[in-house]
């Protein structure tokens, strides 16, 4: 009970330094909604072909910027800010306090899930006003929900992996975004995979968790063939970085 | 974790876990010792120190002092020796040591998008005991600025807060790692005040420094520290005394006057004879004496102690105010200057 109320209340001094901090506001939460609107906008007119379905452009967009989102909320934005808390000092002065280091982190990462149900809410009521576009109900919504937590979990989780590769605070932006960029691409968030895509491109969103995690939320925007697979891909993805961030994650400044 | 105990062990208080009884030191070290590879960043320490006193730990960079203390901390394992803070072994109790502590690490930073005061009650809301937020701004002068974002705080400030931070949790024991290093000297006067404070609370504190007067004017009792080990103990008068033939006179006299031979002594650069007395009044005695006695005045007349500065000096081999300390890092730490 008394680390369930610690837990709520550091989660709430999170969420005030978060929208306090003009980068992590505008980076974790404007950015991907002002990408919503340019992709829509700008492509949103076409078609796509998902296996056998055909799919309007601005349907597939909101599902992808919805993906799209919660890996910027989850990864790029906790690796960023635990780096620069652990090269501030703050997680070597949090480690000295009684506070359980999984209360802390756990704050992170709720806070983190958060801020992405905010922004998927947000993006589906975009574009279901401005598109049409379908919004989860019943059954598709139950696994809807189940990919979206588990995406959120993995990648939190892959956040914490990469921490021990950034050397300081300075790199962490470049590290981070080199680290997701490329895979957004190559994963079709930002371009649709197609017929005409290079193989090896194919590969390389098969073997990475980013394309398993937009094609579970795509089938709860656009009615797409949902696969439990593509679930547990992620899962282990997440697994696998929990593994380790355990072992090195590291609570010291590192200079 | 090489706990074993060396030959004759500690005393009971050390055989027994748990949290110390009224008469027990806070901090008991006994032949602490710590590797970086090959390198003995600690070798061989001991220390007591006694409940509700302010202790400096005085030493060049690279003596090993934040190793130490980090040790005490709970921050780092070591390698050898026995070590009791607050009754509890650091190593092996720090989840019991945690809420009984306050620390200020050498270099640390908080949330810079937060509020002084909700900084303080964030890290107040992690202890079982926490001292009321409006206390605690006001023991370190920042009643002012309760409500200021604390990337709006001066460097001074930010240590100011840094140690606020760490009476959240009304803690018994306080740790300071170089609580003033980088400060200019009003900033530096600000933590010192906040410090003494400290004392007038009854809490226990230990901190490090290589600056000689920080120690001089804060501490009760002041360690000096060289390559690992504790090379001095002592209140910082009882320092400055440790050489009593420390004290000199001199003086000059006009050029040609020829001295007695019992106050004859050689002429220092500035061309003053300096004169190293067995006994310093029965010398004063005789040298005015025989001034007085054929009006040959003494100009700059002075006698000279030997200050804390000179014995730590002597001690250490080295100079005390230069900057940067090592500190290990998983880096390699210089061993004690020589």
């Amino acid at each position: 009970m008394r680390s369930l109320r610690r837990l709520a209340s550091q989660v709430g001094y999170v969420n005030k330094a978060f929208w306090r901090n003009p980068a992590a506001a505008f980076f974790t939460f404007a950015f991907p909604l002002m990408f919503l609107v340019i992709f829509t906008s700008l492509l949103g007119h076409g078609i796509v072909h998902e296996g056998l379905r055909t799919v309007h452009t601005s349907d597939y967009y909101v599902a992808a910027m919805a993906a799209y989102a919660v890996i910027g909320a989850c990864y790029s934005n906790i690796a960023m800010s635990v780096t620069a808390q652990r090269d501030l000092g703050i997680l070597k002065r949090t480690n000295g306090t009684p506070l359980p280091s999984a209360v802390y982190l756990g704050a992170r990462v709720i806070h983190a899930v958060f801020v992405a149900l905010l922004l998927v809410v947000i993006t589906a009521a975009f574009g279901r006003c401005a598109y049409q576009a379908d919004i989860p109900t019943g059954m598709t919504l139950v696994r809807f929900l189940a990919a979206l937590l588990v995406g959120s979990a993995a990648f939190s989780a892959l956040a914490f992996a990469i921490t021990p590769a950034i050397p300081n605070a300075d790199a962490g932006p470049a590290i981070v975004n080199a680290s997701i960029m490329p895979l957004l691409f190559l994963s079709g968030i930002f371009i649709p995979i197609s017929n005409t895509t290079p193989n090896w491109i194919v590969w390389v969103a098969r073997i990475f968790p980013v394309r398993h995690f937009a094609v579970s939320i795509q089938a709860g925007f656009v009615g797409t063939a949902f696969s439990w697979t593509d679930v547990a891909v992620v899962a282990a993805w997440g697994i696998g970085g929990l593994l380790v961030a355990t072992r090195y994650f590291s609570w010291e400044p590192r200079r | 974790m090489h706990v074993a105990s060396p030959p004759g062990g500690l005393r009971a208080a050390v055989a027994g876990t748990g949290p110390s009884m009224p008469g027990t030191p806070a901090i008991e070290v006994r032949d602490l010792t710590k590797f970086y590879g090959d390198v003995a960043a600690v070798d061989g320490l001991d220390l007591e120190i006694q409940v509700g006193e302010i202790f400096a730990m005085l030493g060049p960079n690279g003596a090993g002092k934040t190793t130490t203390v980090e040790i005490l901390e709970g921050y780092r394992h070591r390698d050898g020796g026995e070590v009791r803070v607050l009754g509890y072994d650091p190593g092996r109790e720090r989840r019991l040591l945690k809420p009984l502590i306050g620390i200020v690490l050498q270099s640390t930073g908080v949330d810079r998008y937060l509020t002084v005061s909700e900084t303080i009650e964030m890290y107040a809301s992690y202890y079982p005991h926490p001292r009321p937020t409006g206390e605690i701004v006001e023991l370190v002068g920042l009643d002012t600025k309760r409500d200021a974002r604390v990337l709006k705080l001066s460097g001074g400030q930010q240590r100011r807060l840094d140690v606020a931070i760490a009476l959240a949790g009304d803690p018994d024991l306080l740790f300071l790692d170089e609580p003033t290093t980088g400060f200019d000297p009003s900033a530096r006067r600000e933590a010192w005040e906040v410090v003494k404070n400290l004392a007038e609370l009854g809490k226990t504190v230990l901190l490090t420094t290589h600056y000689m007067d920080e120690a001089q004017y804060l501490a009760d009792r002041v360690a000096v520290m060289a390559a690992g080990r504790i090379v001095a103990t002592g209140t910082p008068e009882e320092l400055g005394d440790r050489q009593i033939d420390g004290v000199r006179i001199r003086f000059r006299v006009p050029p040609g006057t020829v001295l007695p031979a019992d106050l004859a002594g050689p002429t220092t650069p500035d061309g003053r004879v300096e004169l190293v007395p067995d006994d310093l009044s029965r010398t004063m005695y005789r040298l005015t004496g025989w001034s007085l006695e054929y009006g040959i005045e003494l100009e700059q007349l002075e006698i000279i102690r030997k200050s804390l500065e000179d014995v730590y000096l002597e001690l250490t081999g080295g100079d005390p105010t230069e900057p940067e300390e090592v500190t290990p890092g998983g880096s390699t730490p210089s061993p004690g200057r020589r």
